[in-house]
């Protein structure tokens, strides 16, 4: 369970998220919706302890994230920021091998191993295993960074607009793999999506944020609506039911 | 099969590192035998000793590059670059206006290298940690290094003018680099913090290969970010102050070294890296010097010969596109 009470940022004089609370509870796949500058990314910064705290407090399993080892949150927590950008001369095994690097602190064990080749296997990565992370498509390096997330094997996968790049093969890929495991393994999920539809036919709640403030959170058919929607994105949209999924059709 | 061609890759960075390992050893038979005449005994402990200070000076200046370029995550700036060497000869300046120059020679080198080491690793600190912990960007870091070092010289042009003759040829003397004049006493402290250095260096190896994957990336992955820093930038600032200890400032001798061996080995891991660039350094170090020495006359000083190799590289890189 991942708790937060009261938490408030301020960066540079203005007010990016103002006293947000919410819990999102053990397993399942949570989505954060919201316009751009409705303080998504920065919450799941704070959550993952990339940035110090100002105010309020943030438990994952218990553990605040402040005062908790860097090292013990490590291994329940793995985050993959937007864009975290990539060294050069790196090889996608080694970058996906990385993830493994709270766990063994040196040198790779065949556990590891294991571990990395199915995280390759799983994003479709195995043929590109050997390049360098620097010839690679935006799509593809996203997927290697993703990978690498997973490698990390913690209870709580943290995803910064994950889908950046993906083409739709990929991101319906990436997606039925985050409920996968989410059903399978228990674990939990939380993302940041733009697209609406993947929120509403992928996640079991919803966060929606804007201006820094947290203005629904519930099931995800409770918080896709249109009275909602509207609130956040500043204009109407329909919902419909299409074969048993919910379907914000926004285009129109 | 990835395993395999993995353990090729390795094996050829691996076989990379012997052939420099190598060459760092005949370049220095080369320095210490070539042109052996006159009264041996005292030649070759001239030299051996001339030998021990490039050594310590290439493997201290390469780590400390290294491990400066990791932390702060570009291969431009270097310890040298964001003022750590002006903020040197700022403090023996500082020194010797207080103390006088007969103060200043006074003082027993191991205490005054302790003195240089605690005020530059508290400077370091102080100056560096802010910045990295704000995330500043390549443009604003070189800025900022620039400033700092006209700072710095500025004060010490102004000391410098306030200082009577004599104290002036003191300073000379203690500031500007050279090999030609190595204190014995210096040479021990020295060698004990670079060897100490260099062992936390490598202990980190891996820490530092997580570090090069950048700060958020680095957390993520269970590096207490804020801690490791400040102690990798502390042994900077023990590796830099044991070189400029012993010859004086050397400002583009750790770009020319690492940039050359990242493109010699091929690999950022650190492993690899850290060794290759302190074979490089000596190569480069003991190379010039015996070539100066015995092909071109012996006259010339290796310190301008490598700032001027160095400066290039440096444009050469920032014409390149600035590489991160």
């Amino acid at each position: 369970m991942i708790e937060i009470a009261g938490v408030s940022l301020a960066l540079g004089g203005s007010r990016i998220l103002d006293n947000v609370s919410l819990t999102v509870p053990k397993g399942g796949v949570t989505a954060l919706v919201g316009p751009n500058g409705a303080g998504k990314s920065s919450l799941l910064s704070l959550i993952a302890r990339l940035r110090p705290l100002q105010s309020g407090r943030i438990t994952v399993d218990g553990l605040p994230v402040d005062t908790t080892p860097s090292r013990q949150l490590a291994k329940i927590m793995a985050i993959l920021r937007q864009d975290p950008g990539v060294v050069s001369r790196l090889r996608v095994v080694e970058l996906v091998g990385f993830g493994r690097f709270p766990h063994h602190r040196g040198r790779l064990t065949a556990e590891d191993r294991e571990i990395i080749a199915a995280s390759l296997e799983q994003f479709d990565l195995s043929d590109l295993a050997l390049r360098f992370i620097d010839t690679l498509s935006g799509g593809q390096r996203q997927r290697a960074l993703v990978a690498m997330t997973f490698c990390q094997g913690t209870d709580y996968i943290l995803l910064d607009e994950p889908l950046n790049n993906l083409d739709m093969f990929h991101a319906r890929n990436l997606m039925r793999t985050l409920r996968r495991i989410a059903d399978e393994h228990g674990k939990t999920v939380l993302i940041v999506l733009h697209d609406i539809n993947h929120a509403a036919s992928y996640a079991d709640r919803v966060v929606a944020m804007k201006d820094g403030a947290v203005v629904a959170m519930g099931e995800t058919g409770d918080v896709i609506r249109p009275d909602i929607l509207e609130s956040i994105f500043g204009f109407s949209m329909r919902v419909e039911n299409v074969a048993g999924r919910l379907t914000v059709l926004h285009h129109a | 099969m990835t395993e395999v061609a993995m353990q090729r890759g390795l094996v050829r960075h691996e076989g990379r590192l012997a052939t420099m390992a190598a060459a760092a050893v005949v370049v220095g038979a080369a320095f210490m035998t070539i042109g052996l005449r006159g009264d041996l005994a005292f030649v070759i402990e001239l030299r051996a000793l001339r030998l021990a200070a490039m050594v310590l000076v290439g493997v201290a200046v390469a780590v400390s590059t290294v491990v400066f370029q990791t932390v702060c995550a570009n291969r431009i700036i270097t310890p040298s670059i964001m003022g750590l060497d002006s903020l040197y000869v700022f403090c023996q300046t500082a020194l010797v206006f207080s103390l006088s120059g007969f103060g200043f020679a006074g003082i027993d080198p191991r205490l005054h290298f302790l003195g240089n080491f605690t005020v530059m690793t508290s400077l370091a600190l102080a100056l560096f940690l802010p910045m990295l912990r704000r995330r500043f960007d390549l443009t604003l870091m070189l800025l900022t290094g620039v400033v700092l070092g006209v700072l710095f010289r500025s004060l010490t042009t102004l000391l410098a003018r306030l200082l009577d003759p004599n104290d002036f040829a003191v300073l000379q003397g203690a500031v500007f680099a050279s090999f030609n004049t190595v204190e014995p006493g210096l040479l021990l402290l020295a060698g004990v913090i670079t060897v100490a250095g260099v062992a936390i260096a490598w202990r980190a190896r891996h820490v530092l290969d997580v570090l090069a994957l950048g700060t958020d990336t680095a957390i993520g992955l269970g590096v207490a970010w804020r801690g490791t820093a400040a102690g990798l930038l502390v042994l900077v600032a023990a590796l830099v102050s044991a070189s400029t200890a012993l010859v004086g400032p050397m400002a583009f001798l750790g770009l020319l070294v690492v940039s050359l061996t990242e493109r010699i080995v091929g690999t950022n891991r650190h492993a690899i890296l850290l060794p290759a660039a302190a074979f490089t350094a000596i190569i480069v170090l003991v190379g010039g010097q015996t070539i100066l020495q015995h092909a071109l006359g012996g006259e010339g000083s290796l310190g301008i010969v490598v700032e001027f190799a160095g400066g290039i590289v440096f444009l050469a890189i920032l014409f390149a596109g600035g590489r991160r």
